[in-house]
């Protein structure tokens, strides 16, 4: 048995998610073999081989992999991956984007975002928006899984010494093709890694008044998110969403302003160690979850609070 | 240009589920269903791409039981042309809605297929993908803007880090993401009229899937429950509790 855990990264960097996908492969029990894909990714590679416990590092550099395109990196993991029993990639949008080709390649069912490992065939996943966890057993003769990065603690990423072997398979499905990007720009944390998250929602009322939020963020050094609500409106862009269909976060501590908590945002934080809520609605769904409720006009809360962190 | 869309019944998405006692699965009885909210959105999408003029036709799909006419009727009624049933009393796996829906693709040759990235019960988020691999074809997952052009479509994706553009050869695969639209309410006479718009069925079988899953659910069990805490009077209250209690400032 071996498990080929695929590399999240932008060709210069590891990105941390990749360390909690080597300890979920740690968990399956198997030999772990890294692949990077990318373009001048030797530097990802290099990193990749001082995770610890990785046993071998493979590395696809080539053009047709520079943007990580789905229809390249699934036709290079469906070639690659036959060798291996298990196939494993961080559940980002860059994971769910090619993992699932390269299970139907193979004939395979995916099981996406798994949160616990049971045994080398049973996993454990949260459905309907995280308020049931299903337990599930797969026989097929590859497992093809993405992982939930906050479930699963880091491997330490030093310590390691894998052989990096080079893979010379340049998949170019020649149908698609990278038209460009806006990246986010912004020194704060990324916010599924923070230990600390202060998410805005409705209440916020406009994208200015996120400066409140920010002055917080910027002095205990917390990461900002939003409710899609927020999203929605325009105060803030979409790669902020904390929910079942934006960012999965588990901070040490989540403080939740202006949000009301409906059950797709719980999805996204409710697994923090300690959960604020402040709201005026005294009824609001959110201080069901929280540890610490401030019923309160945020307007005069948050201001107060940046004062006293 | 045709368009091909699929559209799932689940659970309505303002309902909280529940695991049913003896823990097999979460109880569906009684609950009120709808159309998974990504797929109202790739319904609007398709609608608009004919308003347009750049598709021509709007076929929707569901999967699923008898039951889920009703969510292709409200397709239909919603401005989708012609609506297909595979009806299946069975749970269909992503990668078998897949292969149905390469089915389909093969047999009615659309321009664009679009797809919800995710359906609110499984949040699986794979079978656009899976179809597109299937199929052959380029995909433009997790959209908020699409835009043909000429042979090509350019599809802005929402990501983790902002926002990336790919450019697609024509057929394409894309699967919606919350801001690519804001979907429309049916009139009623359009939901009148939706009535008469044909509706054909078939089965996995007759596209030549056999409907199977190599993934087995155990158990279905209740996340962890968290109790709601306690209430503070102050923000100095609250930032002393973090400090000395909580201990995470
Ligand atoms: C398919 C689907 C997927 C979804 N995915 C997500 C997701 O990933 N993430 C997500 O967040 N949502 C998601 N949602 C949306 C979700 O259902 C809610 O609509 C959304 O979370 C509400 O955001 P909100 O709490 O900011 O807004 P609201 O529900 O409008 O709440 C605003 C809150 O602010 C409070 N408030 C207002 N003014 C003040 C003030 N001055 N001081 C203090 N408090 C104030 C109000 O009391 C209220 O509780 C999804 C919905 C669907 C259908
Ligand atoms: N049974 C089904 N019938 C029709 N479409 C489906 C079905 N299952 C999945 N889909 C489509 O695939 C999308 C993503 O589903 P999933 O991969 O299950 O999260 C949905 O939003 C639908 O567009």
């Amino acid at each position: 048995m071996s498990t080929l855990v695929i590399a999240e990264h932008n060709n210069s960097a590891l990105a941390p998610v990749t360390l909690s996908v080597v300890t979920a492969a740690k968990a399956i029990g198997n030999e772990v073999t890294v692949l990077v894909a990318g373009a001048g990714c030797g530097a990802v590679a290099e990193q990749a081989a001082k995770v610890e416990g990785v046993a071998k590092v493979l590395v696809a550099d080539n053009a047709a992999y520079e943007n990580q395109l789905a229809e390249n990196m699934g036709l290079l993991i469906a070639d690659l991956g036959k060798g291996y029993t298990h196939i494993l990639a961080a559940a980002t949008t860059n994971g769910k984007n090619f993992l699932p080709r390269a299970a139907a390649s193979l004939d395979v069912e995916q099981i996406s975002d798994i949160v616990r490992v049971d045994s080398a065939d049973t996993f454990a996943r949260p459905i309907y928006a995280g308020n049931a966890v299903a337990t599930v057993q797969s026989s097929d003769a590859i497992k093809v899984i993405t992982v939930r990065g906050t479930s699963f603690d880091a491997a330490a990423s030093e310590g390691g010494s894998a052989a990096v072997e080079a893979v010379d398979a340049a998949h170019d499905a020649g149908i698609s093709s990278f038209a460009g990007e806006e990246l986010a720009k912004s020194d704060r944390p990324e916010l599924t890694a923070a230990d600390i998250v202060i998410s805005g929602g409705r209440g916020m009322q406009n994208g200015d008044n996120f400066e409140l939020l920010y002055k917080v963020a910027d002095k205990i050094g917390a990461a900002v998110g939003a409710s899609r609500a927020a999203v929605d409106a325009g105060f803030v862009p979409n790669d902020m969403q904390v929910g079942q269909t934006g960012k999965i976060v588990a901070p040490q501590l989540y403080v939740a302003v202006g949000i009301s908590g409906a059950i797709q945002h719980l999805a996204g934080m409710k697994e923090s160690k300690v959960i604020v809520a402040i709201n005026k609605d005294e009824e609001a769904p959110i201080f069901s979850v929280a540890d610490y409720g401030l019923v309160a006009d945020l307007f005069e809360a948050v201001p107060e609070l940046e004062k006293l962190v | 240009m045709k368009v091909l869309v699929a559209v799932k019944r689940v659970i309505d998405y303002n309902v909280k589920v529940r695991v049913k006692p003896d823990n097999t699965d979460v109880d569906l009885a009684n609950v009120k269903m709808a159309m998974n909210p990504f797929c109202e959105i790739a319904i609007e999408e398709a609608v608009r791409l004919k308003e347009k003029g750049v598709a021509t036709e709007v076929v929707v799909v569901s999967i699923g039981d008898k039951k889920s006419e009703e969510q292709i009727r409200t397709a239909l009624a919603l401005g989708a042309d012609r609506g297909i049933l595979v009806e299946t009393d069975e749970s269909i796996s992503s990668l078998t809605a897949a292969k149905i829906l390469k089915g389909l693709v093969d047999k009615e040759e659309p321009g664009i297929v679009l797809l919800g990235k995710q359906s609110i019960d499984s949040d699986n988020n794979q079978t656009g993908q899976m179809l597109a691999s299937l199929a052959g074809l380029p995909q433009g997952t997790f959209a908020s803007e699409v835009v043909v052009d000429g042979d090509k479509v350019n599809v802005t994706r929402e990501i983790d880090g902002g926002l990336q553009t790919v450019a697609l050869n024509l057929p394409a695969v894309v699967t919606t993401d919350l801001r690519l639209n804001e979907p429309r309410y049916a009139k009623l006479p359009d939901i009148m009229k939706a009535k008469r718009k044909p509706l054909d069925k078939t089965t996995p079988a007759d596209l030549g899937v056999e409907v199977a899953s190599k993934v087995a659910t155990l158990k279905v069990e209740p996340p962890a429950e968290r109790s709601a805490g306690i209430k503070v009077a102050s923000v100095d209250e609250l930032v002393a509790k973090l400090k000395n209690e909580a201990k995470v400032l």
